[in-house]
């Protein structure tokens, strides 16, 4: 602590005493923000800190027709109140403690199946329909052909364009449902836990697209960057999957429908991270995520896990911007959210990376600049080497003290829950508050959450291990 | 300098000042209704795709706002009642600028206080929607709140006529 004391003088620490301070095995601390590498630095400059913005967003505010903070109310249903009620409809049907109640005493997924057809779920889960989905932003000779395709294996189509939001743009929004209908006396496909999550993904990919046509500037900027995460999570799957071999068709399965682009699928053919970036990324939105981690290496597990940490960190800082441009109740809800965000991803990077050959200074690049532990929480775990440690440095924040109090000493399992708890909490906040985007934002991730659930549950259901399944289940309300 | 502004502003004719202020009177009303309307009225017709239940008695939100042009038509037309013509040669005496006036204040109080209860009840109303979507015994507690904005247009109504009930005109002169 001694070092931060120094850190806060006026004065610059002596150099000469410097080194002793400093253990064997550290390396003095590096401030990235700096960007002076060789010089040895004297204190933290919050003047030049370059990623976060004034907080002063609540000045200069009124271009463009937005209401100062407090006066959003007056401007706001012009563009947004349609959508704000809809998606305040769509958490109204997410499901409540009674049903996972249910769902948790079923002793068979289909048990779980008919549970599930009684809430929202019930025309996504039906037997012999729904089992094709498409929606893509595509030209119309592409949706013909989609079509065309469908209809010659035998499906019924049902198809309804909307042209896409851009101006001089003939992409069309192809939303395309394909039912089979079922043979007389054929049997049902047996159920597995990844259909009822499928469609349950689904269904949530449905309510996003639905949102995304309606939207207007900026709240279409803002939902769509919201699927930039899986996007991410889409590109690490696909790569991790082609390094080991395995079929692209089945890759394309398994990715996260939000985070779905054209060319997808040609990111199985990039051999380093250079080809991935000029052969797919460069157009997709997470271009401008890539300029940190181009480098000429092949691509290993070490090295793609990094690469999703460092795009994910850049999106996050990219998000957190976006927000506070925005301003008002949006920037004021979604900060705390990302912050959260941010610190939960910096403790699970420290976790994950205990015992690797992850550098501390390769560990401290991969924090984000911003949330309630930038920048001390960040220097204190990154020299982190157990657990003991992390609860230790993350004990100085009051919010992460009461979730590290619930999980006891030398464990870490309890803590992916502990932590989701935190989140369903304040995402629920969210809700308490009208006017603003945040809400989008939290019914997202409230959904994730519940899909996340339910495919825990069809798991214990599925394995016979009902007694295991309260240590996962995280109640929303 | 003061003498001059002053003189400035009196020259201007009552019958500007009484004509501009019945325009306010039942312009701002209007455009507070309307403000009103669209902010309950687009969280309405969104809710209500998930909860019908909702559109007929929310409703009364709508009606609310109505209320406040209709007592702003009210008031221009009991406004444009008390214009009267006076000879010319009377026009700037201090009796006819009392009234110009008190035409024109009348006319501002309605339509300001009518602007922002329109907006109170538009923004209340949009509130009481969502709710009621989510839990219907909330509505009718949502409604007094309501009720109580309301009242605000009522009280620039009331202190306007009042107002313009004491515009009289200089008698003509025989």
């Amino acid at each position: 602590m001694e070092r931060f004391r120094r850190e806060l003088d006026s004065r610059p620490p002596p150099r000469e005493g410097g080194d002793e301070r400093v253990g064997e095995g550290e390396r003095r601390v590096q401030r990235d923000w700096n960007e002076r590498e060789d010089e040895k630095p004297d204190r933290v400059d919050f003047k030049v800190l370059p990623e976060i913005r004034s907080f002063d967003h609540r000045i200069h505010r009124e271009e463009e027709g937005e209401a100062m903070y407090g006066f959003e109310a007056l401007t706001f249903n012009i563009h947004g109140g349609y959508l704000e009620a809809i998606v305040r409809g769509y958490r109204s049907g997410l499901l409540t403690a009674a049903d996972y109640n249910n769902l948790c005493q079923c002793e068979t997924l289909d048990d779980i199946k008919m549970h599930l057809s009684a809430t929202e779920y019930g025309p996504y889960l039906q037997n012999g329909a729904l089992i094709s989905h498409s929606s893509s932003r595509c030209g119309s000779d592409s949706v013909s052909r989609i079509c065309a395709d469908w209809r010659d294996s035998g499906r019924h189509v049902l198809v309804s364009y909307i042209p896409d939001q851009k101006p001089d743009s003939d992409l069309f929004l192809c939303r395309g449902i394909a039912y089979q209908p079922m043979e007389k006396g054929a049997k049902p496909s047996p159920l597995h836990t990844t259909t009822i999550v499928e469609k349950c993904t689904l269904k949530l990919l449905d309510e996003y697209k639905h949102m995304l046509c309606q939207a207007t500037e900026p709240l279409s900027t803002f939902l769509e960057y919201i699927t930039y995460g899986y996007m991410i999570d889409n590109v690490v799957l696909i790569v991790t999957g082609t390094l080991h071999e395995r079929d692209v068709q089945e890759l394309l399965e398994k990715c996260h429908p939000l985070g779905m682009f054209d060319s997808i699928a040609t990111l199985a053919v990039a051999q380093n991270m250079r080809e991935l970036y000029r052969l797919v990324l460069v157009d997709t939105p997470l271009a401008s995520y890539f300029s940190e981690c181009i480098t000429s290496e092949d691509l290993d597990d070490m090295n793609i896990e990094i690469m999703r940490n460092t795009l994910y960190k850049a999106y996050l800082e990219d998000f957190y911007n976006f927000c506070q441009k925005l301003g008002g109740a949006t920037a004021e809800i979604m900060s705390d959210l990302l912050a959260f965000e941010a610190d939960r991803r910096a403790v699970n990077i420290t976790i994950n990376s205990i015992g690797t050959e992850l550098t501390r200074d390769d560990r401290r690049k991969l924090y984000s600049s911003f949330g309630l532990l930038y920048p001390y929480g960040h220097e204190e775990l990154a020299v982190c080497e157990d657990i003991d440690q992390v609860r230790g440095a993350m004990e100085k924040y009051p919010p992460y003290q009461s979730i590290f109090a619930k999980i006891s000493y030398g464990e870490s399992q309890m803590l992916d829950k502990a932590f989701y708890e935190e989140e369903v909490k304040r995402l629920c906040l969210a809700f308490e508050q009208q006017f603003h985007y945040a809400v989008f934002f939290a019914y997202m991730r409230l959904k994730e959450q519940e899909i996340r659930n339910l495919m825990w549950i069809s798991e214990c259901v599925a394995q016979n291990q009902k007694t295991r399944i309260h240590d996962s289940v995280v109640f929303i309300f | 300098m003061t003498s001059s502004w002053s003189r400035a502003l009196t020259q201007i004719s009552p019958y500007t000042f009484a004509s501009i202020g019945i325009a306010i009177s039942i312009g701002v009303s209007v455009l507070g209704a309307a403000w009103g309307i669209y902010i309950t009225g687009s969280s309405l017709i969104g809710a209500a795709i998930k909860a019908p239940r909702i559109t007929s008695k929310n409703l009364i939100s709508v009606i609310f706002c109505e209320a406040v042009a209709i007592y702003g038509v009210i008031v221009a037309i009991i406004l444009q009642t008390k214009l009267e013509s006076v000879p010319a040669s009377q026009i700037y005496d201090p009796e006819s600028l009392r009234a110009g006036y008190a035409i024109f204040a009348s006319g501002i109080i309605v339509g300001f206080a009518n602007l922002m209860c329109g907006l109170c009840v538009g923004i209340i109303g949009s509130s009481c929607a969502l709710s009621d979507a989510q839990n219907s015994t909330l509505f009718v507690k949502i409604l007094v709140i309501e009720i109580f904005g309301s009242a605000l247009g009522l009280f620039g109504v009331i202190v306007g006529i009042i107002m313009s009930a004491q515009a009289t005109w200089p008698a003509k002169a025989t």
